[in-house]
């Protein structure tokens, strides 16, 4: 990580007096550890880490930032895989994990309060028995926190019917870069004035830091149904999943993986996948009893037209918890292959994945590497893992190659740099390539409406030339290595 | 398509780049990059924020369907196309968006942002816009979100956008999800009936209506879901088909959906009706403007200046002028 600038002494000693002994760390080894996410980014560089309680911490951590001129990162678990949570430039640091309060559920309006810190299995397991749970759910949702769900706008498998977690956002309180305190949206479905609810769900830490949240809470289904698909091939899979959604059927989720993973989660966790078969597809729809029995009728049907060579139906909830559980530890498994992995999170249009999944694997061919697939087929959601071992010389520049030509094969067939994971430092010197010096120039505008003197997050989201930070000062990173 | 925009700074002419079509690019040039102008579409909600500056020049978006893919659920719609017209062509396919269906255009409806009447089943206004293109206050076309049905690459502009009333960007063309039209589906009324017992028994609604006496349900799905969801009303009360929603008063507040048991009774004046589990209230009184935190305003104010620094785009209009409320001027809806 190279020499960590020393933080000075006036701001610590401030800090302290807000948050008490136990609330501050300045050693190097919390700085490290918070220097990084899950992303492969190892440039980050962490001034003082604050672990505050309440809002009114976070507020005068922000305002003695403010008064010392030091920009501030927000940060929940650090699973972010764009590097969203990775400090740029000394920055201080702002721990959300403390505040993890469930602080009010209301069945009846549908509605929970939340601390940002709040874990997102934490919440779905405090509302079970109600009936209800919070619908995004990412695969890290054993870890991962909700404000780290709202800065980034994360998905999951089940965001294909329900929604990405802008869609279960109704209000945020926000620390405002300058210090001032926000509530942005409301429980009315209409609020007055511009949607900065929305602007500021997948913000990824540079508009403010959330302090509060309002989420919406889904009632449990009634019914439903989990199938797994084997294929002798991955265009096959590839193909059934756009001949599903063609259909009008709007499956809760629909899930690929490769024969790679498939073998490594079985090694991993023993969740009962068929080894041999070339891709698998889980699919899963869920609702009530007439439309779950018909749509699961309706994807088996599909899905043997395509060329299922097995379909099975899970028998109980047991044998679906196992499944789900192969599916949600995949990334996990990858462990099994080689210790280091790199994940491109990019999305191509349902018609094109079966293309796009072929050129994939072409280019880690010609770049001789090992890719895995295990991706949200359903909206078209690729997650291509090149694995790797860290230590063979001159493989980073291999895997950062191939990655750069992924997206560029993502977008050239119609798709997006970013499904779920964000931009943050991983993607933002491929924003170009999806957007125009105008398009850049209006995000540019809504960010600096929220921090006009780029003191949130800063080196991230946006590229040189339309960010507010001067990157290069920010990261020193040497040329060639990212972007 | 890649959402790329070229256009060389200073220069208003040069909009089209890859994947802005001609129309788009011509009507850029329409608005220029001088002088007070305003999107118009049919006048529906033309009173909401405020009445505009003399002197504004009125503009009308291009028009037509671009391109619908079913089978990616989405559709590419110019802002000027009416939102009937969409959803005709649309339902050829079997499917839908969640655009309300009020005499109005795309663009009008996305600039207003209010939702269906059947906003419970369908979802709010603000989650079916993915990609959106519009006309800055210097005359450039401006893209914003992505081509596919889940993105999260830059800022969210397109949720910026919608709902606001044209004062920050003049809204082109978008990329709008669609979704399937339900097999069967049904109104039904009932009078007496508890609302909250409806919504509790019921396990997705499209709408539940009330006026403190009479409940209105639309319930919608498979068949055989919809026949079990109807027995299940009937434990609560006797029901009747009926052919669609009540007569809505043309007044629209907003309101916490916990709050609607006392509130409209207590606020609304007669005749009000209420969108249970929503929020949403039709009334003939209008909605007293809602108090803005400073820290709120002055977020407004930097983005209004940020996206219009000259006060171009609709002037004389606010987003927090008196919203929902503001009743039609110019034409029912
Ligand atoms: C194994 C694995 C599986 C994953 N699966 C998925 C998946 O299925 N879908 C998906 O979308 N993602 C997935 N992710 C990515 C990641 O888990 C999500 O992006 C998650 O939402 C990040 O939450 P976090 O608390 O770890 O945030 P962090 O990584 O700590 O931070 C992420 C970003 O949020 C900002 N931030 C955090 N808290 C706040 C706050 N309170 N206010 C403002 N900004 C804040 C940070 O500055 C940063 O930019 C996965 C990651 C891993 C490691």
């Amino acid at each position: 990580m190279g020499s960590v600038p020393a933080p000075d002494d006036a701001l610590v000693s401030e800090l302290r007096s807000i948050l008490g002994p136990d609330g501050l760390r300045v050693d190097s080894a919390e700085r490290a550890l918070v220097a990084r996410d899950a992303s492969v980014f190892d440039r980050g560089r962490s001034g003082p880490v604050c672990f505050p309680r309440s809002a009114d911490q976070v507020r005068a951590v922000v305002l003695a930032a403010v008064r010392h001129g030091r920009a501030v990162v927000p940060r929940g678990a650090g699973t972010g895989l764009a590097g969203g949570a990775v400090p740029l430039g000394a920055p201080v640091v702002v721990a959300l994990t403390r505040m993890n309060r469930i602080l009010e559920v209301d069945v009846g309006a549908r509605v929970a309060w939340v601390e940002p810190g709040v874990v997102n299995l934490d919440l779905t397991r405090h509302l079970r028995p109600l009936g209800f749970h919070f619908a995004p759910d990412p695969s890290s949702q054993q870890a991962c926190t909700i404000g780290g769900n709202v800065a980034n706008n994360s998905g999951g498998p089940h965001c294909l019917a329900y929604g990405v977690t802008t869609s279960h956002v109704l209000a945020v309180e926000v620390v405002l870069p300058d210090g001032e305190v926000a509530l942005l949206g409301g429980l009315d479905p209409e609020p007055v004035g511009y949607d900065l609810r929305g602007a500021f769900v997948g913000g990824e830490g540079t508009l403010g830091i959330a302090t509060r949240i309002a989420v919406r809470i889904t009632p449990d289904p009634k019914a439903v149904r989990t199938l797994l698909l084997a294929f002798d091939s991955t265009v096959d899979a590839a193909e059934t999943v756009g001949a599903v959604i063609a259909a009008g059927i709007v499956p809760a989720a629909l899930e690929v993986m490769d024969r790679r993973i498939t073998e490594a989660v079985e090694r991993y966790v023993h969740a009962g996948y068929p080894t041999d078969a070339a891709a698998v597809l889980l699919a899963e729809v869920d609702g009530a009893p007439g439309e779950v029995g018909t749509g699961a009728e309706r994807i088996a049907d599909i899905g043997r037209a395509h060329g299922a060579v097995s379909v099975r139906v899970a028998a109980d909830d047991t044998e679906r918890a196992a499944l789900w559980k192969g599916r949600k530890t995949a990334f996990g498994a990858v462990a099994q292959i080689a210790p280091n992995y790199y994940l491109h999170d990019t999305v191509v249009p349902r018609h094109a994945l079966a293309e796009v999944l072929e050129e994939v694997y072409a280019i880690a061919a010609r770049h001789d590497l090992v890719v895995v697939n295990v991706f949200h087929a359903g909206d078209g959601n690729l997650h291509p893992l090149l694995v790797f071992d860290r230590r063979e010389p001159g493989i980073m520049e291999r895997v950062l190659a191939a990655g750069s030509e992924i997206v560029s094969a993502s977008l050239a067939a119609g798709g997006a740099l970013s499904g779920e994971h964000g931009i943050g430092v991983e993607k933002r010197d491929y924003m170009p390539l999806m957007f125009g010096p105008d398009d850049l120039d209006h995000q540019n505008r809504l960010r600096r409406a929220f921090d006009p003197d780029c003191r949130a997050n800063p080196g991230k989201v946006l590229p040189v030339g339309h960010s507010c930070a001067d990157i290069q000062a920010l990261e020193r990173v040497p040329t060639g290595v990212w972007g | 398509m890649t959402g790329r925009s070229a256009g060389a700074p200073g220069s208003a002419g040069s909009v089209a780049g890859a994947g802005v079509d001609r129309e788009v690019a011509a009507w850029a040039e329409e608005v220029g990059s001088d002088g007070p102008v305003a999107a118009v579409g049919s006048r529906t909600r033309w009173g909401l924020g405020g009445r505009l500056a003399s002197g504004t020049r009125l503009v009308s978006a291009p028009v037509g369907v671009v391109e619908h893919r079913p089978e990616e659920m989405t559709v590419r719609v110019r802002a000027g196309t009416p939102v009937a017209e969409l959803h005709a062509e649309l339902a050829a396919s079997g499917q839908r968006s969640a655009l309300p269906e009020r005499g109005g255009t795309v663009g009008g409806a996305l600039a207003v942002g209010e939702s269906d009447l059947c906003a419970l089943g369908r979802g709010p206004v603000r989650d079916a816009v993915l990609q959106v293109r519009y006309v800055s206050a210097d005359g450039r076309v401006v893209t914003g979100g992505g081509p596919t049905v889940k993105n999260v690459s830059g800022y969210d502009l397109p949720r910026l956008l919608v709902g606001s009333l044209g004062t920050i960007g003049l809204i082109a063309e978008v990329l709008l999800r669609t979704q399937p039209v339900p097999a069967v589906g049904t109104w039904l009324t009932s009078l007496g009936v508890d609302p909250w017992a409806a919504r509790e028994v019921l396990y997705r609604p499209a709408a539940i209506l009330w006026d403190g006496t009479s409940v209105w349900a639309r319930i919608e799905g498979h068949p055989d879901d919809v026949a079990a969801e109807r027995s299940a009303l009937g434990r609560l009360g006797r029901w009747e088909v009926v052919e669609g929603p009540p007569p809505l008063p043309v007044e629209r507040w907003s309101l916490p959906p916990g709050e609607l048991r006392t509130r409209p009774a207590a606020e609304c004046g007669p005749g009000w009706i209420a969108e249970v589990g929503v929020g949403v209230v039709h009334a003939a009184r209008s909605q007293p403007p809602r108090p803005v935190p400073a820290a709120v305003a002055e977020l407004h104010r930097r983005v209004k200046h940020g996206f219009d620094p000259a006060g171009r785009l609709a002037p004389g209009r606010s987003v927090l002028a008196g919203a929902p409320g503001a009743g039609p001027v110019g034409g029912g809806r």
